[in-house]
């Protein structure tokens, strides 16, 4: 690699820095480690036609974020532009070809009502000289920023073929001193960390929140008045109902893909932690597991046959699954010691997991055809995984100076980025499903 | 670790836990919005502040330890807190109406929920040798908070040995 690239890398992990501390209300830090070579592109600053000087939103540097965040493209600086047009049909290709850049988007907004926004965007190869795509779509000042996020996953499936996740959402779990009291928080943010709204809080612990598959409603663990509960929650109204406080145990609810059910934990007076399939609605409970050991952290495979958990039945803790209709469990894991918190991916071909790495709690990656194990975080004490629904990367927990901070990484290792947290000890994120537009 | 260590943590431990807690008022649990649009207009009729009230500390806690720590990946109560063990055991037979909460707990290191199922297996441990000694079920309940309540914020051996342990609560 040669220094001018170097230096250019560098400089735009900066200007990510700065955009994002700069940002108000953004908890969430966000510092980019690539190891591949990104792709040189270039996303005009967007046009402006409105009653106010400025527009609602920078478009443009939502969508440079969310490119850059990625880790495969390099959006070159706005200095650096020789010309600046907003609409496709003023885009000179030679000024870009001479730059290297292999992608031009431009675009404008344009107010169409008090609070009515049409947002416009083309995409340009600009070797092949040819429009790749084109959009237009109508936002308000509140969904705006969803609209340019839109943009952007449009962007990304164009160049890469993958599906982009700009658009989803994370929850984690944050835990702060406050005085004498330690304040846990469940928080909803955009995947940028950007919108941060905290949904529940309590002086008593809340841990392991999941999405429903529509991403409407998050469950999760409250042991609010010192007994665990698991709750519903609707994110928008912030309305929530329990579904489960029986005696003991109440832990590790997942929802099922047809967001009927939920996989839950149950303990029972005598504390044996087995796996129980809970109807949402009718609240009725039917039983998987019957060992005697530690049977917990299930998770529903994407085509809803098989519930895969975590079981200490052959002394330390391994994935094992059990199909939805219940019988004899099979073990998934053999290598290492410690397997545990199994999550698939929305694609169904590979199983994320907390694997003991020599010593160290790492997120680990099974290919659940070959049974090949991937260790793709490098702390000692990650935890976590989940997968975006793109299944092309995961997020996780892991520790920096004693708290708790979130990275994502590519499916292949590739890709690391940290998100460090403002305030707190950040963990358990959870990636949500595709928004519906 | 010598045992006058042991015993100085069991101590301390058990200082810390006779200090006075703030005692928090359970929200309700029915339909209650926290956040949001709605959450504001949403609250439970039946949590009114006539039944609410505060704990009182046990003046003899203090002479009676309430925590009892584990080894590494081991939930066998170990020789010297079986007295101790035994010493609660007497109390709730001798006050067949006093109930006690064996709160589990663990260190930091590993899954969430796996530890959850760690922190109840010490509380059901200590639970079984209570109920041997002849004390009502009915008096016991357990929860655990596998490593989500740590006394010890540090993560060095000694802050995960100090956060391996089950709390009595009165």
């Amino acid at each position: 690699m040669n220094e001018e690239i170097v230096l250019n890398k560098l400089r735009w992990i900066t200007c990510v820095l700065v955009l994002l501390t700069g940002a108000a209300n953004a908890e969430l830090v966000i510092d980019v480690q690539g190891i591949a070579q990104p792709t040189p592109v270039a996303i005009v600053a967007f046009g402006w036609e409105g009653d106010t000087p400025e527009m609602p939103l920078d478009v443009a540097e939502v969508i440079i974020n969310d490119l850059t965040r990625s880790g495969r493209f390099a959006p070159i600086s706005a200095n650096d532009m020789l010309q600046k047009p907003t609409d496709g049909a003023d885009v000179d290709f030679s000024d870009w070809t001479i730059l290297g850049v292999e992608a031009v988007v431009v675009g404008k907004v344009i107010q169409t009502g008090e609070n009515v926004y049409k947002l416009q965007f083309q995409l340009f190869d600009t070797y092949g000289r040819r429009q790749l795509v084109g959009y237009r779509m109508f936002a308000s000042r509140g969904t705006i920023r969803s609209a340019a996020h839109r943009a952007a996953d449009m962007i990304y499936e164009k160049l890469t073929g993958i599906k982009g996740v700009f658009g989803t959402k994370v929850a984690y779990i944050t835990a702060e001193q406050r005085g004498d009291e330690r304040l846990y928080s469940l928080v909803v943010s955009d995947q940028d960390g950007e919108n941060e709204r905290k949904i529940v809080e309590s002086t008593d612990p809340i841990m392991s929140p999941a999405w429903s598959p529509d991403s409407r409603q998050l469950a999760y663990v409250s042991f609010e008045g010192s007994r665990s509960s698991i709750f519903v929650q609707t994110v928008r109204t912030g309305n929530r109902f329990p579904v489960s406080n029986k005696p003991g145990i109440n832990g590790a609810p997942s929802f099922s893909p047809d967001g009927r059910k939920l996989v839950v934990t149950l303990g029972g007076v005598e504390g044996n932690l087995d796996i129980y399939v809970l109807d949402i609605t009718t609240r009725q409970t039917r039983r998987l597991t019957t060992h005697r050991a530690i049977d917990t952290e299930g998770a529903w495979s994407p085509d809803g046959r098989h519930i895969y958990f975590t079981s200490d039945r052959s002394g330390g803790p391994q994935v094992y699954r059990i199909s939805v209709n219940g019988g004899t469990p099979e073990r998934i894991t053999f290598e290492g010691s410690y397997n545990a918190r199994p999550r698939l991916s929305p694609d169904g071909t590979r199983l994320a997991m907390v694997h003991n790495d020599r010593g160290n709690f790492r997120i680990a990656v099974m290919d659940l055809e070959r049974k090949h194990l991937l260790v793709l975080s490098t702390g000692q004490q990650d935890e976590s995984p989940s997968f975006a629904p793109n299944s092309d990367s995961l997020i996780y927990a892991t520790r920096q100076g004693g708290d708790g901070v979130l990275e994502t990484v590519s499916a292949d290792g590739l890709i690391r980025l940290k998100m460090a947290s403002g305030q707190g000890d950040v963990r358990e994120p959870v990636w949500s499903p595709y928004p519906r537009y | 670790m010598s045992s006058a260590k042991i015993f100085a943590i069991a101590l301390l431990g058990a200082l810390l836990a006779g200090c006075p807690q703030n005692t928090i008022p359970d929200p309700d649990p029915s339909d209650t919005a926290y956040g949001g649009d709605a959450g504001a207009t949403t609250d439970g009729a039946g949590s009114g502040d006539l039944f609410g009230g505060e704990t009182i500390d046990d003046p003899f806690a203090g002479e009676l330890g309430t925590v009892i720590y584990f080894d590494f990946d081991s939930s066998e109560v170990r020789a010297q807190d079986q007295e101790l063990v035994s010493r609660h055991a007497m109390d709730l037979i001798n006050n067949p109406r006093s109930k006690v909460r064996l709160e589990g707990h663990t260190d930091e290191r590993g899954s969430r929920e796996y530890n959850i199922g760690l922190g109840e297996r010490r509380a059901q441990a200590v639970r079984r040798m209570l109920m041997i000694q002849g004390v009502a079920g009915s008096q016991i309940s357990t929860v655990s908070f596998g490593e989500e309540r740590p006394d010890a914020m540090g993560n060095s051996e000694s802050d995960y040995a100090q956060n391996r342990r089950v709390g009595f609560k009165y």
